[in-house]
């Protein structure tokens, strides 16, 4: 089936999309330090953000992006593990601070320096703990082109709108590779609008005062009231505290905001196939492995349900109950350790899962196939 | 009594601590300096000087050890209206920890003043050595004197490029000090040194402040470089990433039927990934759908490169290339980085130059010079002659691509034109 229908088609990467829908959506600062694999997104920031600052190092890249969303920007940027890894204090920071931020994390082999230029799908168990107490933080994850494009403006919005630094994750094997593509298709995207608080309220105003669980927002620029931001733990007016019930509640509600809230960005994409009892489950770069997969196995006269999960952080129920529904569970992503099915069942994993692993070559559709045939 | 800028008098710290008198002396200085509360951004470290944020009435941000400074720089990089003051507030330890973020900040002159509460030891966790301690000073962590010296923070601020660095005593009234600093356009850092009493002076009885500082055999005084202002330097910019990405027209039809695989490898600087992308968006413009990814040693400029490239009359979603169906080699570069996967090879086509060993493969074996037209254009060539002899894509096709995006000049096009006439 060739291409016949009027299209405008190109040739491009992911990292452009990504760059490109965040901006549209309101990302506006693009603080950077090189690592393979984002180095792309790192360029196209450089050129599309009204701002782009050339960090000496992770920590500063974080600390900066903090600074500045206090000032009421929407920074973003990209890395991989181990930038992340120098980012996590700071990501804690951000998160405590409630300050809006996107850090792109593209996967690559580890550990440690690993492999540079090697793709890897490594990286789930650590972001699901990387706040100190457990505290979910959203994570969304590309697994086509077209999510490097919806995504990434979620991702924006879902920082803007829960004051909470998101990570859109992916891999070197998404934003290093050119595809063709239809331009025609992009969805538009519109700028998030930002709610701050009322300045011409009377009273006092409170930084960490929620309104239907998250606090109205003012930059520390401005001089109409006085804002506290705080990384420790405080009270409703951002003042430090040991552990007053007015200070727990506040740490409390970082929890609930982001579980409450997080309902309205469950994404993930299923293709339910009529009386199938086995299910394959993929997300980010081994999807398009299932993807294929799927369509092979389906034209071979097996009967599969495809199941491709979007949000990753908080692990929406609905994952679990799609799973718990089928017969046979296979699920497919590039790491030793199955962490996504270590995400819904912990040790509890039921009889009928399976797992196709990989590390360091991407998995295929055959590897695929031959585990939902065995 | 409160002033403007603190709603107390009793500051949160021990009795004689000198962070009391900074926080004080700070309030003094900005009324003489005439802000406003809300015109001054606090941001504070971790440690005893960092507990001050509740007694303030300006804006204030707290952070984590030892990044205020790099806090305060984007607060500093966010900030349009140059009458707002940003403080940093940081203790030795912090300086210590933190001594990168103050040395960026100074470096590019941001306009903020950090206050280093210098009291030569960690004062929150208990009296620990910092790298800010002078040789001899005792603390919990060296109960006979610290073997080393610290660190000059003034000279190294000042090294870097602060605007205005000084060392003071933290004695009697240094609310005039602290104005000059806070008054400076641009990056300004002040060393306050005091004694902390709940450590510094129980580890230390008997020693004054002044012969301390005298030991450390740092100067107290001011420095300064003349400095332009910071400019938020940015290059040239697009307002969309998309607008000019060339739109491939279909103008050419394929025969192609099924997907199919290609590796294209040579030798860096020979012109693999270009030759790869003529291939793909030639392949886009006779209909077909596209994949492509290079590879090459992080080293970009010697060894091998590699293009790996699917077509497919459908949309590809899997593009990683196990075994290829297709394999052009220019270069012994190319054919070792690719020698397991042309050996796995069962079916499919080897285009290989000819001056190279073939290796054992079930691939047909199509040999060429196309290192006759110059090595840095053998993968063009290449490319050229894989659409004359397999037709997946056309020559034309090829043509259009490289007149499309101006790139006939930058190419041999009558040399390429002339060896594929050659071509039976
Ligand atoms: C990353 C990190 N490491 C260690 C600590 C523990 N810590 C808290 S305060 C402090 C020392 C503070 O000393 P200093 O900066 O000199 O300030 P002072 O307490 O003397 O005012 C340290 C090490 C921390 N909070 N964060
Ligand atoms: S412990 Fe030392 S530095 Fe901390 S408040 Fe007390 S005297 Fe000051």
């Amino acid at each position: 089936m060739q291409e016949t229908k009027k299209g405008k088609r190109t040739l491009i990467d992911a990292s452009r999309l990504i760059i490109e829908s965040m901006a549209r959506a309101g990302a506006d600062a693009f603080i950077g330090y090189p690592i393979t694999p984002a180095n792309l997104l790192y360029q196209y920031g450089a050129q599309r953000m009204p701002l782009m600052l050339a960090a000496p190092d992770e920590i500063t890249t974080l600390q900066w992006m903090s600074g500045l969303a206090a000032t009421g920007k929407v920074p973003i940027t990209a890395t991989s593990f181990p930038g992340y890894a120098l980012m996590i204090e700071s990501v804690n920071m951000a998160y405590m601070m409630e300050l809006p931020m996107v850090i792109i994390l593209v996967q690559r082999l580890g550990p440690a320096t690993g492999t540079a230029t090697c793709g890897a799908q490594g990286d789930l168990t650590l972001l699901r703990g990387n706040i100190s107490g457990g505290h979910p933080m959203p994570v969304l994850c590309t697994s086509t082109f077209e999510d490097a494009w919806t995504l990434s403006a979620k991702a924006v919005e879902l920082a803007i709108n829960l004051r909470t630094p998101v990570v859109l994750l992916t891999s070197k094997e998404e934003v290093m590779t050119s595809k063709s593509f239809d331009m025609n298709t992009l969805p538009e995207i519109t700028q998030v609008e930002r709610k701050y608080y009322d300045m011409k309220c009377d009273g006092k105003y409170k930084s960490y005062k929620p309104t239907d669980l998250v606090p109205d927002f003012l930059p520390v620029t401005q001089d109409n009231h006085q804002v506290r931001i705080n990384a420790s733990t405080h009270d409703k007016e951002g003042i430090l505290q040991h552990s007053n019930d007015e200070a727990m509640a506040n740490t409390r509600r970082l929890e609930e905001k982001i579980r409450q809230k997080a309902h309205e960005y469950t994404l993930y994409h299923m293709e339910e196939e009529k009386d199938a009892d086995k299910l394959i489950v993929a997300f980010g770069i081994t999807a398009a492995a299932a993807r294929d997969a799927v369509k092979q196995l389906r034209e071979e006269g097996e009967k599969v349900s495809l199941l491709i999960p979007k949000t990753l952080q908080p692990a929406p129920q609905v994952y679990l109950e799609i799973m718990d529904s089928y017969k046979t569970v296979i699920v497919a992503e590039e790491n030793m350790n199955n962490q996504f099915s270590d995400m819904i069942y912990g040790l509890n994993k039921p009889r009928n899962h399976r797992f196709v692993g990989g590390l360091g070559k991407m998995i295929t559709p055959q590897q695929i196939i031959e585990e939902v045939q065995a | 009594m409160t002033t403007p800028f603190l709603n107390t008098d009793a500051l949160p710290y021990c009795k004689g601590c000198g962070h009391s008198l900074i926080a004080k002396n700070t309030s003094k200085a900005l009324e003489k300096l005439n802000y406003k509360p809300l015109d001054v951004i606090m941001v504070t470290d971790i440690g005893c000087h960092g507990i001050i944020d509740k007694c303030l009435n300006t804006h204030t941000v707290h952070g984590l050890h030892g990044r205020s400074v790099a806090l305060g720089a984007g607060i500093s990089f966010g900030t349009e209206n140059p009458d707002k003051k940003i403080i940093v507030f940081i203790g030795d330890g912090g300086t210590t920890i933190g001594l990168q973020h103050i040395m960026e900040a100074a470096r590019l002159n941001l306009n903020m003043t950090v206050v280093v509460h210098n009291n030569y030891l960690y004062g929150m966790t208990g009296g620990q050595t910092s790298g800010l301690t002078p040789v001899g000073f005792n603390t919990t962590t060296s109960y006979e004197g610290n073997p080393f010296g610290g660190y000059d923070i003034c000279a190294l601020s000042h090294t870097a490029g602060a605007a205005y660095v000084s060392r003071i005593l933290g004695i009697c009234d240094i609310s005039d000090k602290l104005a000059v600093a806070f008054g400076t356009k641009g990056f300004s850092l002040v060393e306050v040194l005091e004694i902390c009493p709940s450590y510094g002076i129980k580890l230390n009885p008997r020693r004054k402040l002044a012969e301390i500082v005298e030991s450390s055999g740092m100067k107290i005084g001011e420095w300064s470089n003349q400095r332009e202002e910071y400019v938020k330097y940015q290059g040239k910019k697009t307002d969309d990433l998309l607008a000019r990405l060339p739109e491939i027209r279909k103008g050419f039809n394929s025969y192609l039927k099924a997907p199919m695989s290609l590796i294209v490898s040579g030798s860096a600087g020979e012109g693999v990934q270009l030759a790869a992308g003529l291939i793909s968006k030639a392949a886009i413009g006779s209909g077909l759908h596209v994949t492509q990814k290079g590879s090459y040693p992080v080293t970009v400029g010697v060894g091998f490169s590699t293009a790996e490239v699917n077509l497919s009359p459908d949309s590809i979603h899997f593009h990683g290339i196990n075994i290829p169906d297709m394999v052009i080699i220019t270069s012994e570069d190319g054919l070792a980085h690719n020698r397991k996967r042309i050996e796995n090879m069962a079916t499919g086509k080897l285009f290989i130059d000819s001056s190279l060993e073939v290796p054992e493969t079930g691939a047909e074996i199509i040999q060429h010079d196309f290192r006759s037209v110059g090595a840095r254009n053998a993968s063009v060539f290449a490319v050229f002659y894989f659409a004359l002899k397999t037709g997946i894509i056309s020559t034309e096709s090829l043509f259009k691509v490289i007149e499309d995006e101006g790139k006939a000049d930058k190419l041999p096009m009558a040399k390429i034109k002339d060896a594929l006439s050659m071509v039976k």
